[in-house]
């Protein structure tokens, strides 16, 4: 049976237990967050175009043998959503867990201690330690800016920096060089970030930085405290909605 | 056959080190070695890292006495920016570092040295440690106790946290003092004076049972040096580096920091991690000196603030102007701990102390700074190197144990000369060695503290390095 069109725009689907309704074309991560259901997320923010490289997000879906990125995966009819499952805990522990040994992040000293995405959420997962090794990788800090600092050590490479500076601000400074372990963020032609001709200075990318890569340059241990009041914003901002 | 003594993990300090007594043919001693067997690298791995992380870095070489490097790294970052900070920053970092002073001496004194001197040298080592006092004489440990919280509680209520606090930055502190915080710090200084008073008291009643021990615990003529203000007041985070002999007159003086190595220099042994500074206008080893409160109170005139000075004055009138033996460190500490009291108090009644402006900021105007303060243990120097874009390239740490190496290897041999005899070695003959070293309260910045129950392992080799004797102790 043909289903009319009033019913083709809404879609319902269980998360959790929960029976919800969310219109076509939207992703779980968006009925999660509409109903009050948490999913963590690190790449994933309202306004930027989708990149799906953190994997936190995973979620189960009945009848799939995988898991699947609550921010890439569209609704269908009938989905039986888990959120939040031992399963799901040892995987988002270990991605952290990941994220922490694969550069230098010391927490104890870094200007974003106390104010720190990815700290917060090693702490709601109870990550009290790293049973990878640590790869210790020898990287750099760009301090070459006036008002702002790259610190490659504490870059988990979500790209929002480059996501918001090519969408909302337009300047698309920054990219991604390199792949996979040897990936890292560059400004223009890999060219140190105080002698960018694109930049505009407009800290968009400092105060989207979910870590203490980027920050405001001469702040000390603990100081950085990110401002993101746009953040609500951001979709307006880039004009053209999501 | 000569035998070698090794004290393989030297309890109650802070840190790990080990003693090695290498007797003769005739079971004397012939020599005697203090080493320091941790690396740390901290100079190493800063390289690279933005100038103004500095102070949050160095301040986790140790967590006894954080502050003192969070406030030579700050400064030497002062020096970098070329700025002066506000004075009411000046004031607030002063009152940090006073409390810091007070919760290390009493660490130094009431937990780690007084079992030695309560249950004296030879006392049973099973008791003769914290626990023991506790058991003994509760009411001392627990005014120990009690001051090192009044100590760490004003770091807590200032700097946001007790332990590594970063709130001293480049340029000042960042955040002002708040009136509800002065108002709880000077409600806690009347019973830290009124414990220190105990402590003192019974200091007064033990001293004089130890004769043999100020006579051979490091008691040795050496130059002292330490901070100073120039009309000759007790200083702990600024002031003049005087060097003074041993009859007290001066010798030398700097004035400005950055020139420190025109008056000592860094030698290197092969048996310690730890350098060697040294006098340079006397050659190495010639050049030895102590710092430290012993040291302060000989370079300094007077304290400056009235029970101290009162205390100093007994002091003066018992030992003279420069007590040689390093067993007076232990009451240099406790003037040092009233004089830190009363300097929290004076601060805190300041009448700019609660100013809101206590940050200058500015960029680097300088690539090279140091920075020189006065930690508990001496004189503490940092000296760094920036590239053009604020990033550390060099960096160059003084503590105030390295100043004292010298003088401790000194020590270390003349007590187990005098103590450490005969083909039975005693307990007591070893902890005499390891209480010369407690006197220099060094700060091997480890994030072991032995409680006297560490296993104190004691091996005699042969020539041929072959074990004659194995000695543990409970």
């Amino acid at each position: 049976m043909k289903a009319v069109s009033a019913t083709a725009a809404s879609l319902t689907l269980n998360i959790d237990g929960q029976d919800l309704s969310c219109r076509a074309g939207e992703t779980i991560l968006e009925v999660a967050r509409e109903n009050g259901i948490a999913i963590p997320t690190l790449c994933w923010l309202e306004g930027l175009s989708l990149w799906g490289g953190c994997r936190l997000c995973l979620v189960e879906i009945a009848g799939s043998p995988k898991l699947h990125a609550a921010c890439a995966t569209v609704c269908t009819e009938g989905l039986h959503v888990t959120t939040n499952s031992p399963r799901l805990t040892h995987y988002r522990r270990m991605i952290v867990e990941m994220l922490l040994s694969e550069r230098n992040h010391v927490c104890s000293v870094c200007v974003s201690n106390g104010h720190c995405e990815l700290q917060s959420l090693a702490q709601k997962l109870g990550v009290d330690h790293v049973s990878l090794p640590y790869r210790f990788p020898k990287l750099t800090v760009d301090n070459s800016h006036d008002l702002f600092r790259m610190d490659h050590n504490r870059c988990i490479l979500c790209t929002r920096c480059v996501r918001v500076c090519a969408e909302v601000e337009g300047a698309h400074t920054k990219d991604v060089k390199g792949r996979g372990i040897l990936a890292a963020i560059i400004q223009d032609l890999d060219q140190p970030w105080g002698d960018s001709k694109t930049c505009t200075n407009c800290g968009k990318c400092v105060n989207i930085c979910p870590t203490g890569a980027l920050t405001h340059r001469g702040t000390a241990v603990g100081e950085m405290v990110k401002k993101q009041e746009f953040l609500p914003y951001l979709t307006l901002m880039r004009g053209c909605g999501k | 056959m000569t035998r070698t003594i090794t004290i393989e993990g030297v309890t109650r300090i802070e840190g790990h080190a080990r003693i090695t007594i290498q007797l003769d043919e005739q079971d004397q001693v012939r020599d005697a070695q203090f080493h320091v067997t941790q690396f740390r690298g901290f100079e190493k791995f800063v390289e690279g890292r933005p100038m103004t992380e500095m102070p949050g870095i160095m301040a986790r070489i140790c967590g006894i006495c954080p502050v003192s490097h969070l406030l030579a790294a700050a400064k030497a970052c002062d020096d970098i920016l070329a700025v002066r900070i506000p004075s009411p920053a000046v004031k607030l970092r002063r009152i940090l570092h006073m409390a810091q002073l007070v919760q290390s001496h009493a660490l130094s004194f009431f937990h780690l040295s007084s079992p030695d001197l309560i249950f004296g040298m030879d006392g049973d080592p099973t008791t003769r440690n914290l626990f023991g006092l506790i058991r003994r004489q509760p009411e001392f440990a627990c005014d120990g106790i009690m001051l090192r919280k009044f100590g760490q509680d004003i770091i807590g209520l200032l700097g946001g946290k007790k332990i590594h606090p970063a709130w001293v930055v480049p340029g000042g502190v960042s955040a002002p003092l708040a009136p509800e915080h002065r108002e709880a710090m000077l409600r806690m200084v009347p019973e830290a004076y009124q414990r220190l008073g105990r402590g003192l008291e019974y200091f007064h009643e033990v001293e004089d049972r130890y004769p043999a021990e100020v006579d051979a615990f490091a008691n040795f003529p050496t130059l002292f040096a330490g901070l100073v203000q120039p009309d000759g007041l007790l200083e702990h985070y600024d002031g003049v580096w005087r060097f003074v002999d041993e009859r007290a007159r001066p010798v030398a003086e700097l004035n400005d920091p950055r020139r420190y190595g025109e008056l000592i220099g860094e030698a290197v042994e092969n048996f310690s991690y730890l350098k060697f500074p040294y006098f340079k206008a006397r050659g190495y080893p010639r050049g030895i000196y102590r710092v430290g409160p012993l040291a302060r109170l000989v370079v300094g005139q007077r304290c400056g603030t009235p029970r101290a000075d009162q205390e100093l004055g007994v002091f003066r009138t018992k030992l003279g102007r420069a007590p040689q033996s390093s067993f007076h460190y232990h009451w240099a500490r406790l003037i040092e701990i009233l004089y830190g009291i009363e300097m929290i108090a004076r601060l805190l009644e300041d009448p700019e102390i609660l100013e809101p402006h206590v940050r200058a900021r500015a960029r680097p105007n300088r690539l090279e700074g140091v920075g020189i303060a006065e930690a508990p243990r001496g004189t503490l120097i940092h000296h760094y190197r920036i590239d053009e874009h604020a990033r550390m390239v060099w960096a160059n740490l003084i503590i105030a144990t390295g100043h004292n190496n010298l003088a401790m290897n000194q020590g270390v041999k003349q007590a187990a000369e005098r103590f450490v005899r005969g083909k039975k070695i005693q307990e007591g003959m070893l902890n005499r060695v390891e209480a010369v070293i407690r006197c220099f309260d060094p700060c091997l910045s480890c994030s072991t503290h032995a409680l006297g129950q560490m296993p104190l392992r004691v091996e005699l080799l042969g020539t041929q390095g072959e074990v004659l004797d194995v000695s543990q102790r409970p």
